[in-house]
């Protein structure tokens, strides 16, 4: 009795605000706009019947007719990839440093990874707008050390939304890897050079395999939420960044089209499945491998 | 390994400097006094004051951080629940479902969560306000709670509890008196997740208030579209100041416990 109220209470709260809402988004994204308030029909009033009848895919034909849209779930997935790539190659190095440095440096070093993690995202995205702009803090250093004779272009760009990726999402990218490394036996590697490996050669093929998870993880937790990113673009990007999240927003807010909004969330959703699926492998895997 | 590689101390230099930088220039230019805020034009705690005069900014402060502590409480509650089920549960109906619904939620993009919350609030015929975002923010918090909690409850060593319930507790006794004071330090820094998140939230927030209840980061938001400003740097200040003291106190506390329970298991090892 008392465990069939435990798994009930949480599992009834998920149902009702986390997968009915979806199926609501689906069904309004098979019906027409109105220029009523909700602007949407059929609703639930019309009898379910009349309701379902009238359902159709209009928004995902038009959704295919506007090139918009493609060129927009293309160039998100493209900017989610490549900032997944980057952080990773930023995020590696910072782990194994960390995980190798000496013992009572760490919990320093990892707080200080974790800091920036609790830290407003949305005023870290800002602090970057004020580096970039024109006569931001990046352009005046880099005229005073001469490089550049003339102020950067970088913000309002693809690079800025880049970078902007990049820092908000390293900590998770690093906190898993390091969480990973740190488990590592030390003694795999020392077999491994004993037995002939360089230390190159070793980390290839000792060290990437068994932190496999962390990495995996990291990249998951990095590219899902970096594909629907709304604030980054917004701020950081220009008019010429097309990113499904920013679309969703604008569509939902300001032109009000609440079916092509829903059509854009469902096809956005459909994308993620697979790698949300992968993800949570990944951690029930490594949730068996702890037990 | 007791010394750093060069390589090693490289990549956490720049790495660091990375992280650091962007939020120093923040603090630093919050003093500036001028109102351009790429130059610097001597010392001021000008944009102090004003932002403390800002009705609208104090306003939606009090609507964050009421939101904050109801949303996390409540996430704190139902995410320890869950947690709790997944690893002792056991098997029951649908429970790969309901592990589905907590870990999707972890990386679902807001935007999602925002438009599907809204949607249902609108078919519900609910009015839009705290009340909505308390909901919301309590749904997304209660999944990161239950990750939390549940890896703590997996390296909890069950046969106190088992021993517990041998000597004649109740299972709700057991849990109260054995398995909540050990899991306690996950399930605070649960809440501290939970409300941060909430305190942070911009996306959903904006999807699911109404026109009577904006919060401080959709206040922050509205101001940045417009450019860089003094006044949100001092704000950002504050906030960045009142994170870096609850993790220092956060990481201190936690340092004194685990050291209170080596003296405790030293004492107890002397007594056999």
């Amino acid at each position: 009795m008392r465990r069939a109220f435990l798994i009930a209470v949480p599992f009834v709260w998920l149902l009702a605000l986390f997968l009915i809402p979806f199926a609501v988004v689906f069904k309004i994204s098979l019906s027409d706009i109105a220029l009523a308030i909700p602007p949407y029909t059929p609703t639930a009033k019309d009898g379910i019947w009349n309701m379902l009848s009238q359902l159709d895919f209009e928004n995902f034909i038009f959704l295919t007719t506007d090139n918009l849209y493609w060129r927009a779930y293309v160039s998100s997935l493209q900017i989610a990839f490549f900032s997944t790539l980057f952080t990773l190659c930023v995020g590696y190095p910072m782990a194994y440093a960390m995980a190798r440095a000496p013992e009572q440096w760490r919990p320093t070093l990892l707080m200080l990874v974790i800091l920036p993690f609790w830290t407003s995202f949305l005023i870290r995205v800002y602090a970057w707008v004020g580096i970039l702009s024109g006569e931001g803090f990046l352009n005046q250093f880099l005229l005073w050390i001469g490089v550049i004779s003339t102020p950067l272009t970088i913000l309002n760009t693809n690079t800025a939304v880049y970078i902007g990726i990049v820092y908000t999402y390293l900590p998770f990218m690093i906190l898993p890897i390091y969480a990973a490394l740190d488990r590592l036996d030390g003694s795999l590697i020392e077999a491994a050079e004993d037995l002939g490996c360089s230390r190159l050669k070793a980390f290839w093929l000792v060290t990437i395999p068994l932190s496999r998870n962390g990495i995996i993880a990291g990249c998951f937790l990095v590219f899902i939420p970096a594909l629907g990113e709304f604030v980054i673009p917004s701020l950081l990007g220009g008019s010429g960044t097309l990113m499904i999240g920013k679309i969703l927003f604008e569509e939902f807010f300001s032109n009000r089209d609440w079916p092509v909004a829903s059509a854009v969330a469902v096809i956005l959703l459909l994308i993620l499945i697979v790698p949300i699926v992968l993800f949570q492998r990944n951690e029930q895997r490594q949730a068996e491998a702890e037990k | 390994m007791n010394r750093l590689s060069s390589f090693n101390a490289v990549s956490l230099t720049f790495g660091f400097v990375f992280l650091y930088v962007p939020m120093l220039i923040l603090v630093i230019y919050s003093f500036n006094a001028s109102k351009l805020v790429t130059v610097w034009a001597g010392f001021s705690t000008r944009w102090y004051g004003e932002l403390l005069s800002n009705e609208a900014f104090l306003d939606a402060a009090w609507v964050t951080l009421r939101v904050a502590v109801i949303s996390s409480s409540f996430a704190t509650v139902l995410g320890t629940m869950a947690a709790y089920v997944l690893v002792r549960g056991g098997r029951f109906f649908g429970r790969t479902l309901f592990s589905g619904m907590i870990y999707a939620p972890l990386v679902m993009p807001e935007v999602i969560t925002g438009l599907s919350l809204l949607l249902l609030f609108i078919g519900l015929g609910m009015d839009r306000g705290v009340l909505t975002i308390v909901l919301a923010h309590t749904t997304f918090s209660m999944c990161f709670v239950s990750v939390v909690v549940s890896s703590r409850l997996t390296t909890f060593d069950r046969s106190l509890e088992e021993a517990a319930l041998d000597l004649g507790a109740s299972p709700f006794e057991a849990f109260r008196l054995i398995t909540l004071p050990i899991i306690a330090p996950a399930v605070i820094s649960g809440w501290l997740l939970a409300f941060t998140l909430s305190l942070d939230d911009l996306v959903i927030a904006s999807f699911t208030s109404g026109p009577s209840a904006t919060t401080l980061p959709m206040k922050i938001w509205s101001s940045v579209r417009l450019g860089v400003s003094p006044e949100i740097n001092a704000l950002s200040t504050i906030l960045i100041g009142l994170v870096t003291v609850g993790v220092i106190a956060a990481s201190i506390a936690s340092k004194h416990s685990a050291l209170r329970a080596k003296r405790d298991e030293q004492a107890a090892a002397r007594a056999q």
